[in-house]
């Protein structure tokens, strides 16, 4: 099959935006990632979001974002599965390049959760739950998370520090991305005296809910210019699983299905196992999400994810290093762009463009976008050519 | 605000009707039209006991719009004694600590308005500690 490449990559910084309103912080996310790509002509644009109809009451972002952004006439349109809507409009984007129906795509991933504050944002992110069963008791996906780590702490017998690795990680590594949210690394005592935001999540186990966008050009190898400006990277695998909405109705609370029937297909797809992965980009919403991720996934037995943290294993030097740029919770959570983030930061990390951050000779990155207790898992191995 | 949606789920919120698997005999809440054990067709329906386990618990301080009037408040996974687990808001609680294990049983209590004098009260199921004599 031919190569699917990344042609082009944009991001605004992460954080809150007052001035700026959901289709300019798209705009500019693209604007960059076009002139990334040596000023390609998208045909299609795919848009990842999770929450405008609901927190900016605008729905049909496709249309609108295309004639925002002077493309008015291309294909557009949103894809939404809650935090993992970047990582499916980046599979739509894939899909729609591989199957050769459109030439050069346009993936763009875009929250704006600062349009409302409060009570109201947690009443949106709750309709990504079960909202006859979960929601109407007054649940947030916070406590979700926090229902799941409990019972884990419970069943592993895990002190009650041992998720800090996971926040001390994001920090340090946020510390050198410049649009990152937080860029200031954190000590093992400021998590330990974090304020309890529901036992047993701390303020440090929890992703800060931002407004941000990232966009990425798509196109096929044979129809990059000759004199194309980056190292290549090609998109090697991509899939994605669903599961039960509700934590209640799973076999299992502490093991996500979908990470791992995503995981192994997207590393079937490029041929490779899990020692060729040289860094992996998760979905660390909250930091028990991230030890479950790599449970799933295969770099931890079951129930012994969270000591990869602990002992270092996910830092720039480790075993597998994980959110390489500062990951949700440094970097920041902007909803449905996370996915989209997460690519651009694996795509920049393979072209050896991360700074002080660069994993040296890093060919392989996996990355998996999830919505919300992993019931949706879309993962993608990107590639150095 | 969203009256049909509420009203059609009266026979769980204030029961806990679900359903029995005719194939299998698995006991299914909340209600699903396909057996998640057989993956047969399941519509018959059962009531549950109302008896169970805390499985999961916490607090939640920082509450969606309708519910924070309330917050904080305590939130479970509950193990129904005939095996679907379900999430409830736990009541009732008094100073009694909540702990893995504890027995729970089911009651009916406001679950929330629409911040509207005029507008609906949302009645439903919670958990309150089981007492011994109601055991």
């Amino acid at each position: 099959m031919t190569d699917v490449v990344i042609a082009g990559i944009g991001q605004t910084e992460v954080g809150e935006h007052w001035k700026l309103s959901l289709r300019e912080l798209a705009f500019d996310a693209i604007q960059e990632a076009v002139k990334d790509s040596g000023g390609l002509k998208p045909q299609a644009l795919f848009v990842g979001n999770m929450l405008a109809p609901n927190i900016s009451n605008q729905a049909h972002l496709g249309a609108l974002i295309a004639d925002y952004a002077g493309l008015a006439g291309i294909e557009a349109m949103t894809l939404e599965a809650a935090g993992a809507s970047g990582g499916a409009a980046l599979r739509q984007g894939y899909l729609a390049i591989a199957s050769g129906m459109v030439d050069v795509a346009l993936v763009i991933g875009v929250e704006k959760f600062t349009d409302k504050i409060g009570p109201d944002v947690e009443a949106a992110l709750a309709t990504t739950s079960d909202s006859d069963f979960e929601a109407v008791q007054g649940m947030t996906p916070t406590a979700q998370a926090a229902l799941i780590m409990r019972r884990y702490m419970y069943e592993y017998q895990v002190p009650s520090d041992g998720f800090a690795g996971f926040a001390l990680t994001a920090h340090a590594n946020g510390a050198n991305n410049k649009y990152a949210m937080f860029q200031k690394a954190i000590k093992l005592e400021t998590y330990n005296k974090a304020e309890m935001v529901s036992e047993p999540l701390n303020m440090f186990d929890i992703a800060p809910n931002a407004d941000g966008a990232a966009a990425l050009v798509l196109t096929r190898r044979e129809l990059l210019p000759t004199n194309f400006a980056h190292p290549l990277v090609k998109i090697s695998g991509s899939a994605s699983a669903s599961d039960t909405l509700a934590l209640h109705d799973r076999k299992d609370i502490l093991y996500f299905d979908t990470a791992q029937l995503s995981a192994n297909k997207v590393m079937k797809q490029a041929g490779i196992t899990l020692d060729q992965i040289n860094f992996f980009e998760y979905h660390d919403m909250f930091s028990i999400f991230a030890a479950l991720q790599l449970e799933a996934i295969g770099f931890a037995i079951k129930g012994q994810g969270w000591k990869l943290a602990a002992d270092h294993e996910i830092a720039l030097k480790g075993k597998i290093p994980c959110a390489t740029m500062g990951g949700l919770k440094a970097r920041g959570f902007p909803g449905g762009a996370t996915g989209v983030y997460q690519a651009v930061e694996a795509a920049t990390q393979l072209r050896g463009q991360a700074g002080a951050n660069q994993i040296a000779g890093a060919k392989y990155g996996l990355i998996q976008s999830l919505g919300g207790p992993a019931s949706t898992a879309i993962s993608h191995v990107f590639e150095r050519l | 605000m969203e009256i049909p949606r509420h009203w059609r789920l009266k026979q769980q919120r204030y029961s806990l009707v679900g359903e029995v698997c005719p194939h299998c005999g698995n006991k299914i809440f909340p209600p699903r039209d396909v057996c998640p054990n057989c993956g047969d067709e399941a519509k018959e329906l059962y009531t549950f006991s109302g008896k169970g386990e805390v499985y999961s618990y916490t607090t939640i301080y920082e509450a969606p719009s309708g519910y924070d009037a309330n917050a904080p408040y305590t939130v479970a996974i509950v193990k129904l004694q005939e095996g679907p687990m379900i999430t409830a808001q736990l009541t009732d609680l008094g100073d009694q600590p909540v702990q893995i294990g504890m027995p729970v049983e089911m009651v009916t209590r406001k679950m929330r308005n629409d911040g509207d004098e005029r507008g609906l009260i949302v009645y439903g199921y919670k958990f309150r500690p089981a007492s011994l004599d109601r055991v």
